[in-house]
């Protein structure tokens, strides 16, 4: 796919340059975790808590880069730029999920031990496989639909709002298995593997969308 | 000319919803020839270029480009058409040379010709500045180059002396002015400038073909009429 | 064009007479539970409300499968009809689910009944898809990405049934017998009879509506071939198909 090597070494460069979005999610996540602190009013959470302040907040950091994803074709052209181009059209599918999952394994380099640090009661070292595998699998459930979603609202009026309120619904069943992955790898004296059932059905989930965004992305680009 | 025609449109009809914006076009176009597109506003200048250059789809009709027929060979022609439209397209935080090795990548180019291009559109000097930072004469001229960085058979230049002073359009000339085997379709503002330079006219009027054929014949009395 | 309409009559009357037949099964044969008394019965109109909703999403993803393949935008319209007519029986699912629930747990929503969970989350997915088509000015854009929807959420609906089923961690009396595994005798057949009659009213409505939309249009394409194209005012803004 060197298409998509291309178009994701653009987009690196570009947020490079820019570097809005990825602050504003980093900065974002933060600001939730010590809103939390104060509306939950307890000096640590942990377990299954725990494991929904951390997903939600995730998510919800995630809709900032998933509005932001295709802000730059929009905006300046892009799109015809690309379109225009003897060259796969689904490469840039493959690039923008990359870019948005990159952006979120950084976001979560910094949010995951801030949010230890500010919040979260047992320690979280022995454990850290166990999360890094099941973030990583919700991470490409949220890069996936989230690119997916971002592409259809491109071409809406209401755009900053059609990609939530699609991509929330449908990222459900991901987001039940990230945070019934996470809870029990949060909860005191936690064993340190996340359970293989919600595995399963975030790595099933991963797949099916996969799959299906590649065989409809081509539609949403043509004209 | 034995060689088959660069453009072929016969009955093209294209919609935007209940709107149609062109409305049975037909018109051949030889190889190595110039076809001036002249109408209003809105008479459906900028559809026709874009459906030429694989970005809008024929709704009825006939399209063959360079010998493949569109909307089903579209991947085919592409790596073969350079279009220049009203945006640039290109990125505003990245530099003119970023943007034109993005374009070269995608189309397949190498770095020496993103230099050639750059020079030749006099821009090698301020090639490392973020384009936003550029005039927008500057912004054409580095358009132009990436118009024509991967050397297409087929140019299609929509009012492509935009934003030029007469400096910057002598500069560009060679890149998108009359070429050996390279056929071009243009539309301008200026219909006279337009006639000057084409081969066959191509006029334009609420989506129909109001005149296809010599541009000598074009008086100026029909010039009132379709830009009146 | 004239193919939706011919049959209708036939299916409504049959509609008619099997939806009156479930309703007296329901309310004379069918026995009465010994838990929960006369307001059980509202599960003959809720489970299939639910079942025929969530087969006619999924219907509205296959026909868009068609519109994306062909590129012909009557399977759209199709598609679209399916589609609002299943989430007008899916609200109505869930309306009729809540009354149930209240009546028989006290609670208005329950969340540990994993279908009824399960299907509001597929019911809130689609729910978006007419903001979704409004959005979108240009009718074959507007067609187009309806259809990429259709199908991604279409593909949804099994999936999301998968995860919320695995989620719940209580084993909880399976109330909601889909296929009318455990059901005695009677019952199953007035189950039955009132799935036939919803199906058939899914369908006659189906119907009713596309026969409607495909003579608008044929009246406006009239028009504006006798009359000219000004004789016909553009749609303006609208969700639907057109």
């Amino acid at each position: 796919m060197r298409t998509a090597l291309i178009v994701l070494r653009k987009d690196l460069l570009l947020e490079l340059r820019g570097f809005e979005t990825l602050p504003a999610m980093v900065l974002f996540s933060i600001a939730t975790f010590v809103i939390f602190h104060f509306g939950l009013n307890r000096p640590t959470i942990d377990g299954q808590l725990a494991a929904a302040v951390l997903t939600v907040t995730l998510l919800f950091a995630a809709m900032l880069g998933i509005n932001r994803l295709f802000v730059a074709e929009r905006e300046q052209g892009g799109f015809d730029a690309f379109l225009l181009a003897p060259v796969d059209r689904t490469a840039l599918l493959v690039a923008k999920a990359s870019a948005l999952f990159i952006f979120l394994v950084v976001l979560e380099v910094i949010a995951v031990p801030a949010f230890a640090l500010f919040l979260l009661g047992p320690p979280i070292g022995r454990v850290l496989p166990g999360l890094v595998l099941v973030l990583l699998l919700g991470n490409v459930a949220l890069s996936v639909i989230g690119t997916l979603v971002s592409a259809i609202a491109v071409h809406t009026r209401a755009r900053d709002l059609i990609g939530p309120i699609i991509g929330l619904p449908l990222l459900i069943p991901a987001l039940i298995g990230t945070a019934r992955g996470v809870g029990p790898l949060l909860a005191p004296h936690a064993s340190g593997s996340p359970p293989a059932k919600w595995l399963a059905i975030l790595a099933l989930y991963d797949l099916v969308f996969a799959l299906l965004s590649y065989a409809v992305f081509d539609f949403l680009l043509e004209d | 000319m034995d060689q088959p025609p660069a453009i072929e449109l016969r009955g093209l009809v294209r919609q935007f919803g209940e709107r149609t914006a062109l409305r049975n076009v037909s018109v051949r176009v030889p190889t190595g020839a110039t076809l001036a597109v002249l109408g209003h506003n809105g008479a459906g200048k900028s559809t026709l270029l874009r459906i030429l250059a694989t970005l809008l789809r024929p709704h009825e009709g006939e399209v063959v480009v360079l010998g493949e027929p569109l909307p089903r060979r579209a991947f085919a022609v592409r790596g073969q058409l350079g279009l220049l439209a009203h945006e640039p397209l290109l990125y505003r935080d990245l530099s003119g040379r970023e943007n034109l090795q993005y374009h070269a990548r995608l189309h397949g180019a190498t770095p020496e010709r993103v230099e050639a291009v750059l020079a030749a559109v006099g821009m090698e000097r301020r090639a490392e500045e973020p384009v936003r930072q550029l005039s927008r004469g500057m912004v054409q001229r580095l358009a132009v180059a990436r118009a024509v960085l991967h050397e297409p058979k087929l140019l299609l230049l929509d009012e492509p002396r935009a934003n030029l002073d007469p400096a910057a359009s002598e500069l560009v000339e060679p890149l998108i002015g009359r070429t050996a085997g390279v056929t071009r379709v243009l539309t301008s503002h200026d219909p006279r400038a337009a006639l000057a330079e084409a081969d066959l006219v191509l006029a334009l009027r609420q989506g129909r073909a109001a005149y296809v054929g010599d541009p000598a014949q074009l008086d100026s009395g029909k010039l009132a009429e379709l830009y009146g | 064009m004239s193919t939706y309409g011919r049959g209708l009559r036939g299916l409504s009357l049959a509609t008619i007479a099997t939806i009156s037949l479930a309703l007296v099964l329901v309310f004379f044969y069918a026995p009465l539970d010994a838990d929960q008394g006369f307001i059980q019965k509202i599960f003959y109109i809720h489970v299939p409300l639910a079942i025929v909703s969530l087969c006619g999403f999924i219907f509205g993803g296959v026909l868009a499968i068609g519109h994306l393949r062909t590129g012909d935008r009557r399977w759209d319209l199709r598609s679209y009809v399916a589609i609002h007519m299943a989430l007008i029986f899916g609200v109505g699912a869930l309306i009729t689910g809540s009354i149930w629930a209240k009546a028989s747990w006290g609670h208005w929503w329950v969340w540990n009944e994993p279908t009824l969970v399960s299907f509001l989350i597929v019911v809130l997915l689609f729910a978006t898809y007419q903001p979704l088509r409004f959005a979108i000015e240009d009718p074959m854009l507007q067609a187009r990405y309806a259809s990429v929807f259709a199908v991604i959420a279409g593909a949804f609906v099994p999936l999301n049934f998968l995860a919320v089923r695995l989620a719940q961690q209580y084993v909880h009396p399976r109330v909601l017998t889909l296929t009318g595994g455990n059901l005695p005798g009677s019952m199953r057949l007035t189950f039955l009879i009132s799935l036939l009659g919803i199906t058939l009213l899914y369908a006659t409505l189906w119907k009713y509506e596309m026969a409607a939309k495909n003579a608008r249009m044929q009246v406006r394409r009239l028009r504006r071939a006798l009359l000219g194209d000004d004789a016909v005012p553009a749609f303006g803004r609208s969700a639907a198909p057109s």
